[in-house]
């Protein structure tokens, strides 16, 4: 045909394509504050991570959004990683994270400050049928590294164990693995499932089976377990007698933008840790006497 | 006038050319991106093919412990294993619906068959993989035994996805026939089994490959189906009732829990980078077919 | 007799076979229909989802779904067909034809979490779109493209060879041809291609994942200003699509009533899917009947 002119269409639209794009990237998140001095709020706010995190702030973010019209929050899940490594290259402004940034390989924590906004506690949960409502911490590591393999040698029914492990690397897993597991590793089990809910349905269904969920999940469908005589109470939690139990984190980079520390604040405030937070099945940072460190 | 047309016609070709450039550009982005994602494996994290092509799995295990181990044998051994007796399962049954279709009763297969078969390829994935979890997986652990999260759960979710991708294919392949072919058959005296059996079949076969392949292709790249119903144990399966876990299912769970530049989710994206080189080989293997097809 | 015997098995054999495959689509259809019947009700397909209260809706879902569909369609519908017309009327046996034929099927090939990767890595992180629904529409684009071109090419390829001669000998030149004679011969069987395409984007929820993301702001109708948060119509802002709300629902379960919502959802979707398929023959049954005067 037309070679020569052929390159030049080519290129023109390859440009218009390219404008096109860019165009769209004059869009980006947290704005920061409005107009100082008349205490309106404006900007928008995205926020990333935690799965186990995301329905608490996306309510929170609801009832934020309700008294301040101007903001705009954005809740995403994705995961602890996800949120962790978008908020250190800017692409959100708030990471979600159930671990300390410390204990995430590959994240630069020294350039995240950490906001603690919530205490999530995880019970043992079994098939309602096994018969066990109490474990020491030394059967739980036997269960779980596969030393036990039938109910029976714990005091329950006569049935093989089947075991529901979290998804390696997911926030919960790692908090299992070091506080209850002492950092010993987990045998592979049976089957390994990322998200609460479809643990929640195998461990509801599946004879013998065995996981850990967040307390909200629990009702009368999986039957929770103690752990050496201590539920997952605030009281137990905080007196250091129950070990399963995480911070839920809002990490930002650096120090965070005045809208962004107002929704902070807003989670932080009285209003939500002793409404929302606990309505959720979550327990205050505040009554927190036990301290933990990465 | 003519030199409006002429411009008009340099316009319209480079419009179209410029679109079909686009493809290749996306494509093309896609692979490098992939590439430069998937290889970060050896050329930042330093790992010995060894180490990624082994059977270990155990990417936080502490440096003091002898360091990550990456395997991802494991991976590419559950996508290959599900995906290939998914297609020994659809295959058969596809064949014979495109067969129904073409030759038995093309009446009931236009008016019937192919709507039904165009809604099975229209059901989401994610109602599949609903479904399987519902009901499939607690009718295997309650009849045939093992936990219900299985290889034979996954097959047979994946089975029914790729039913249509095959019949259809197929289908098309048989129509496309000649009918002097059969007649012919039909002519010498041959019932309409052996002229199927002897004479559409195989005259048909490269077409029907081609569908078989592409339907090879989809199970492999299907991901939220599968991960709800396999179990995603990291460990090669002994039996069909054994869990195991696949290249998509093992980059689904993963991706969200890991930090972007880290060993672990660069070793996700060599996952998907060996899931790109499988679909190149799913092309040349096509395309081989296409040839041979030609040839008859 | 022997052979007429094994005709009749065979043919027995036929309609088994077929009746298999039609009695796993109507157990399949049946289930979903069945269990999502009781759920959908008016305030079901109005109402806003909920995160942890009963009675939650998947009005914005299905707004999301449509809309989203739309968008990608507009890039998808454009690139693909004129993409098509130049594999089908100008391309020439070379390796640059060869080159766009082995894109295509590189692309049909391609899984979609692996195009879902891709979008959150390019469109959402590196162009700065955040989770919106520009970015999952690019993604879907991704994946719909080589079908289109595919449908397209095919199309063409049924349009007579006289049809376009006579064209040309009447003094046409090539462009005119093919828009004033080819196109519209070929109108049928592009409109329902576009159709069933478009049908698929509504189920997918793979590459939605990361990057149409899994909440969506509160909508407000009446804000018709684009550029707003709240503004249905902004591309911007992030949806989540009927597809992907069944995947979260399914992997938080934390709503009491996540069953119901699970069950009319799918419902909702195959029957959309299934609106889409009737929709794209009774087209082209109009059309065929148009243009052949019948």
């Amino acid at each position: 045909m037309l070679p020569k002119k052929g390159w030049f269409g080519v290129i023109f639209l390859i440009l218009a394509v390219s404008l096109a794009l860019t165009a769209g990237c004059g869009q980006k998140s947290g704005t920061g504050g409005g107009p100082q001095g008349e205490g309106k709020l404006t900007g928008t706010i995205v926020v990333a991570g935690s799965t186990a995190m995301q329905p608490v702030i996306e309510e929170a973010a609801k009832r934020f959004m309700e008294s301040n019209p101007g903001v705009q929050i954005t809740v995403q899940g994705g995961g602890s990683g996800t949120g962790l490594s978008q908020v250190s290259q800017g692409a959100c402004d708030i990471g979600m994270s159930d671990i300390f940034a410390e204990e995430k390989a590959g994240i630069d924590a020294g350039q995240l400050k950490d906001h603690k906004v919530l205490v999530q506690a995880f019970a043992l949960v079994t098939h309602p049928e096994v018969g066990v409502d109490n474990l020491t911490k030394q059967q739980i590591q036997d269960i779980f590294t596969g030393k036990i393999t039938n109910w029976k040698e714990v005091g329950g029914r006569n049935q093989k164990i089947f075991l529901v492990n979290r998804a390696k690397g997911s926030g919960t897993r790692a908090t299992f693995h070091q506080y209850v597991m002492d950092g010993k590793e987990e045998a592979k089990g049976d089957v390994e499932q990322e998200s609460s809910g479809t643990v929640y349905q195998i461990v509801s269904q599946t004879p013998g089976a065995v996981s850990y969920l967040a307390i909200a999940y629990l009702n009368g469908k999986v039957k929770p377990v103690k752990i050496n005589g201590a539920a997952p109470t605030e009281e137990d939690i905080s007196t250091g007698k129950y070990p399963f139990w995480a911070f839920g984190h809002l990490y930002t980079k650096g120090e965070p933008s005045k809208v962004v520390k107002a929704f902070i604040d807003f989670v932080l405030s009285d209003e939500v840790q002793n409404g929302l937070i606990r309505e959720m099945k979550y327990f205050p940072v505040k009554g927190m006497k036990v301290e933990r460190k990465p | 006038m003519v030199n409006r047309n002429v411009r008009r016609e340099f316009l319209g070709y480079s419009l179209t050319f410029s679109c079909a450039l686009i493809a290749i550009l996306l494509t093309l982005a896609i692979i490098l991106f992939l590439g430069w994602k998937g290889l970060a494996v050896f050329t930042q994290h330093k790992i010995s093919l060894t180490n990624i092509f082994s059977v270990h799995w155990w990417p936080d295990r502490p440096a003091g412990a002898g360091g990550p181990q990456v395997g991802v044998l494991t991976f590419i051994f559950g996508s290959v294993i599900t995906s290939t007796l998914a297609v020994l399962v659809s295959a058969p049954l596809g064949v014979t619906v495109a067969v129904f279709m073409a030759e038995i009763s093309p009446r009931l297969g236009q008016r019937f068959l192919q709507p039904v078969i165009e809604l099975l390829a229209g059901i989401p994935s994610v109602v599949y993989g609903y479904i399987g979890l519902s009901v499939l997986v607690p009718f295997i652990r309650n009849n045939i035994g093992g936990t219900g999260f299985s290889l034979l759960a996954g097959v047979m979710v994946l089975a029914v996805m790729i039913l249509p991708t095959i019949a259809s294919m197929a289908t098309d392949a048989i129509r496309a026939l000649p009918g002097t072919l059969k007649e012919a058959a039909l002519a010498l005296g041959a019932t309409r089994w052996q002229a199927i059996r002897t004479v559409i079949l195989p005259s048909a076969r490269a077409g029907i490959l081609m569908g078989v392949v592409l339907g090879l292709a989809r199970a492999f790249g299907e991901a939220l189906a599968v991960q709800m119903v396999i179990g995603n144990r990291r460990e090669i399966p002994h039996s069909i009732l054994d869990p195991l876990i696949t290249l998509t299912s093992g980059i689904t769970m993963d991706m969200g829990n890991t930090v972007q530049g880290s060993l672990w989710n660069d070793t996700l994206w060599f996952m998907a980078l060996i899931l790109l080189v499988l679909s190149f080989f799913f092309i040349f293997l096509i395309r081989l077919l296409g040839r041979k097809g030609a040839v008859h | 007799m022997k052979a007429q015997v094994k005709d009749k098995l065979a043919t027995a054999g036929f309609y088994l076979g077929a009746g298999l495959v039609v009695l796993i689509l109507f157990s399949l259809l049946g289930y979903i229909i069945v269990h999502g019947y009781r759920a959908i009700d008016l305030q079901f397909l109005l109402s806003e989802p909920e995160t942890l209260r009963a009675g939650g809706g998947i009005g914005p879902n299905i707004f999301n779904s449509f809309y989203l569909l739309f968008l990608s369609m507009a890039l998808t519908a454009p690139l693909g067909v004129l993409a098509g017309i130049y594999l089908a009327e100008y391309a020439r046996q070379n390796q640059f034809t060869n080159l766009i034929r082995l894109s295509i099927e590189t692309l049909t090939s391609l899984p979609s979490i692996v195009v879902g990767l891709f979008g959150l890595l390019i469109f959402v992180t590196m162009f700065g779109f955040g989770y919106s629904l520009v970015a999952g529409a690019l993604a879907l684009t991704v994946i719909n493209l080589p079908m289109m071109v595919r449908v397209t090419e095919e199309n063409l390829r049924t349009v007579p060879r006289d049809l376009r001669e006579a064209s040309l000998s009447l003094g046409a030149t090539k462009w005119q041809t093919i828009c004033r004679v080819v196109l519209p011969t070929a109108l049928p069987g592009l409109i329902t291609g576009i159709i069933i395409t478009a049908g698929r984007v509504f189920g997918e929820a793979a590459a939605l994942l990361f990057t149409a993301g899994m909440t969506t702001p509160h909508l407000n109708f009446s804000q018709l200003d684009i550029t707003q948060p709240t503004c249905p119509w902004n591309p911007f802002r992030p949806g989540e699509t009927l597809a992907v709300h069944i995947w979260k629902i399914n992997s938080e379960a934390l709503i009491p009533d996540v069953r119901r919502v699970a069950d009319g959802s799918a419902a909702v979707l195959v029957l959309v899917v299934l609106g889409f398929n009737l929709f794209a023959r009774w087209v082209a049954r109009r059309f065929t009947c148009r243009l052949t005067g019948g």
